[in-house]
């Protein structure tokens, strides 16, 4: 038989084969032609509800369109993500969502593009000094502060009653551990092994006048200060807790979902969290949110009872600029727009993320949805917040922290802060594995 | 009773061909070497490429943001590997998790292997109920199993606070043992059907004849078991044991789902994951995967030699 005349044979399939592989080429070209009437820029965003969504929308122009696309939940993971493809120098990011420990790490490995000096002045005067703070590394602002986030600390308002606390004077996170203990309550914080317990261990230590880390433009051979008094204080109140009747029974797991869970519940006492805990208990829990009381964040030893001596903690997210993109340009003028007060009162309002400027804290419809004095606590809170070090090996330290701090049970004053600083020590010098 | 068990594969294999070959045996064989040529090739590629390049990046001290700073440390990275307690802890935890899943999945295999090859009635309904954990995506099953044992929305704790030392409150994530006890059930259950299909295979080709002659002779069920069906099954144990053996040695999902390490639950592959991936620490990185990979080469030579069996005849080239 003929090759040509089997209706199995392969060459007849070939012809179709073919011209359907030359149609889906045509389309995918075609396809990518589609947008020709400008530039696709991609910003990479952490997830919120809608927030950076409706900016991109409101700073798309006629030259460029801004497309979102998700990073995963973790703020780790994220860094994870974006770092990766940058170190192979991937042009598909544009834009970036950058968690403010990471900033460092990101610009020292030089992926973020430089902006101009008149837009970092811009940015310098419209921002809060922590926002600043965090967006710095060398004495230049590389990442657009675009929200601000703080923690208070967040109450019941009959439990308070219950126990007979005063919150409008400054309290201790010693008070509140007793008090709750004393009455059935918990205080819920996280200590899930997380980048979470990072910052909560780092306001403690920043709260009792010391710092993790110190002479970081040193890269590797930074300072390291857990092991000062202050690392002690701080060790003291982590394991006060641990051990305290005050303790969920979730402590080792719980990282922000768990802690409002837990707080939301009967046993309900004590939270410290974000600003979302305001509006996070409105459509399931609305008995929780007429409960719901504020107060600045705890101190980790007691101060004159005038002031507060907390140094709560900052998190928020900087806009970066990609090296590698294809239109650096646009991407940066883009930034200016996402970052612009107005456009960061348009995230606060759908996301419950703060704006990173008292300019953004002015959008009118803030003030419907928060009330004034718990818009001046959080203002007043940013200006005292405690940013993590700036540092390219954040992550190192944050990790061996991690490692030497949890679960909280094990926590010794006496000996967790210098096991810690050692053990951070050899990390960094990749003496110990993590 | 050992006379029972019969030289296994004997009517499979083949008296190999000791003659001088022909010009054509030759010739189909050149034909045969070009036609494997290309997937040689790109077989060598793909895997020996990635190997070496593991095996040069582990003589650097190397972080993927800060690659200016990349240093040449010969063997300093295996050195800070060997000395490291964590290692050895993690060594430890593969191990532990190794021997134990595979001892209770060969255990729990075999009986369901028995179930399978035993039944009468709805022989496909059972052993496709059966295989299911092995279908579903391990991600998905430790998700399944960390909702299971959570604290806020599982339900072990209310369906087992009969039992003493569970309560409403027992946090199953909270401390080392019960964490490695939740990881553990979900790598039982998701791979014993694995293994019982391995079992199946091997149990099937037991001759009923053996047994029936076994049987004739006055064997109990036990004796039957342990002299006739359980040397008969070797290379089938070998293999499945083998298998699971080193898919267990390379546990990562459930502990990265479950415990994300907390609690000192971290494997090897998972320390391997949080030096490159987490960390960008390349090097060392890239010494944990070659001393990764020495290991799961030793537990396979060992594996073997402890069964005593012919690979070549396990898969029946006689």
């Amino acid at each position: 038989m003929l090759r040509g005349q089997d209706p199995r044979s392969p060459r007849r399939w070939r012809r179709p084969v073919v011209a359907g592989l030359g149609l889906g080429l045509a389309a995918s070209l075609l396809a990518a032609c589609g947008g020709s009437g400008g530039t696709t820029l991609t910003w990479y965003i952490n997830p919120d509800n809608g927030g950076q969504d409706a900016v991109a929308k409101n700073c798309s122009t006629d030259d460029y369109t801004i497309k979102t696309q998700v990073l995963p939940q973790d703020a780790g993971q994220q860094r994870v993500q974006l770092a990766r493809r940058l170190a192979a120098k991937d042009s598909g990011i544009d834009i970036m969502s950058i968690d403010p420990p990471y900033t460092a790490e990101f610009a020292n490995a030089g992926f973020l593009a430089p902006f101009p000096e008149s837009m970092q002045d811009a940015l310098r005067e419209q921002s809060f000094d922590g926002a600043t703070k965090a967006a710095t590394w060398q004495d230049k602002i590389v990442v657009a502060p675009l929200w601000s986030n703080v923690q208070v600390l967040w109450y019941r308002k009959s439990f308070v009653q219950k126990a007979g606390i005063d919150m409008s004077k400054p309290v201790t996170w010693d008070q509140i551990i007793k008090a709750a203990s004393a009455n059935g309550g918990k205080v819920a914080v996280q200590a899930n092994k997380y980048e979470g317990y990072s910052v909560w261990i780092n306001a403690l230590i920043s709260g009792a006048g010391g710092e993790l880390a110190s002479n970081t433009s040193r890269g590797d051979d930074a300072t390291i200060d857990v092991s000062s008094q202050a690392g002690k204080d701080a060790a003291k109140v982590v394991a006060e807790l641990a051990r305290s009747k005050a303790a969920p029974a979730d402590l080792s797991v719980s990282q922000e979902g768990q802690a409002g869970a837990t707080f939301g519940s009967d046993q309900g006492a004590f939270l410290v969290n974000w600003t979302y805990i305001w509006t996070n208990y409105d459509e399931t829990q609305p008995e929780v949110k007429k409960d719901l009381g504020y107060a600045p964040y705890p101190e980790t030893v007691a101060g004159d009872g005038s002031t507060t001596t907390s140094r709560p903690p900052y998190g928020g997210i900087g806009i970066g600029v990609s090296k590698y993109s294809d239109h650096v340009e646009d991407a940066i003028e883009a930034t200016a727009c996402i970052t612009k007060p107005t456009n960061q009162g348009v995230n606060a309002e759908l996301t419950g993320n703060m704006p990173a400027s008292a300019a953004g804290y002015d959008y009118k419809p803030l003030k419907k949805i928060y009330p004034q004095d718990l818009l001046d606590l959080w203002q007043r809170s940013l200006d005292r917040a405690a940013p993590r070090t700036v540092t390219p090996y954040w992550s190192d330290i944050s990790g061996a922290l991690q490692s030497t701090w949890h679960p909280p049970s094990a926590v010794n004053p006496d000996t967790t802060p210098e096991k810690s600083a050692q053990f951070i020590r050899d990390v960094l010098k990749q003496k110990k594995l993590l | 009773m050992s006379a029972v068990a019969a030289p296994r594969g004997a009517h499979t294999s083949r008296p190999k061909p000791k003659a001088p070959a022909s010009d054509r045996a030759k010739a189909e064989n050149r034909l045969g070497q070009r036609l494997v040529a290309p997937a040689v090739i790109l077989m060598v590629l793909v895997t020996a490429y990635p190997m070496l390049q593991a095996l040069y990046l582990s003589l650097f001290k190397y972080r993927l943001t800060t690659p200016d700073d990349r240093q040449f440390v010969g063997l300093g990275n295996y050195a800070t590997v060997l000395t490291d307690s964590l290692f050895w802890r993690d060594t430890f935890n593969t191990v532990l998790i190794m021997v134990v899943t595979v001892a209770v999945e060969l255990v729990i295999g075999f009986v369901f292997a028995m179930v399978m090859h035993r039944i009468v009635f709805a022989r496909g309904a059972i052993r496709t109920a059966i295989l299911i954990p092995y279908g579903i995506i391990t991600v998905v099953s430790a998700f399944a199993w960390q909702f299971t044992f959570s604290l806020n929305n599982g339900w072990v704790n209310s369906a087992f606070a009969w039992l003493p030392g569970i309560s409403p409150d027992t946090n199953w994530f909270g401390g080392y043992g019960t964490s490695m006890f939740a990881i553990m059930i979900s790598e039982i259950w998701k791979t014993t059907p694995f293994m019982s299909l391995l079992l199946l295979a091997g149990l099937s080709q037991v001759s009923e004849d053996m047994i029936e002659a076994a049987k004739v002779d006055g064997a109990t069920w036990w004796q039957r078991l342990r002299r006739v069906i359980l040397p008969n099954m070797r290379a089938a144990i070998m293999v499945a044991v083998l298998f699971r053996a080193l898919d267990a040695f390379r546990i990562f999902d459930n502990i990265f789902v479950m415990t994300k390490g907390a609690q000192g639950t971290a494997s090897s592959s998972f320390l391997t994951y949080t030096q490159v991936i987490e960390q960008f620490q390349l090097g060392l990185g890239s010494a944990l995967s070659v001393l990764l990979f020495l290991t799961v080469l030793l537990i396979a030579f060992g594996i073997v030699k402890l069964f005593r069996v012919d690979l070549a005849q396990a898969r029946g080239e006689g």
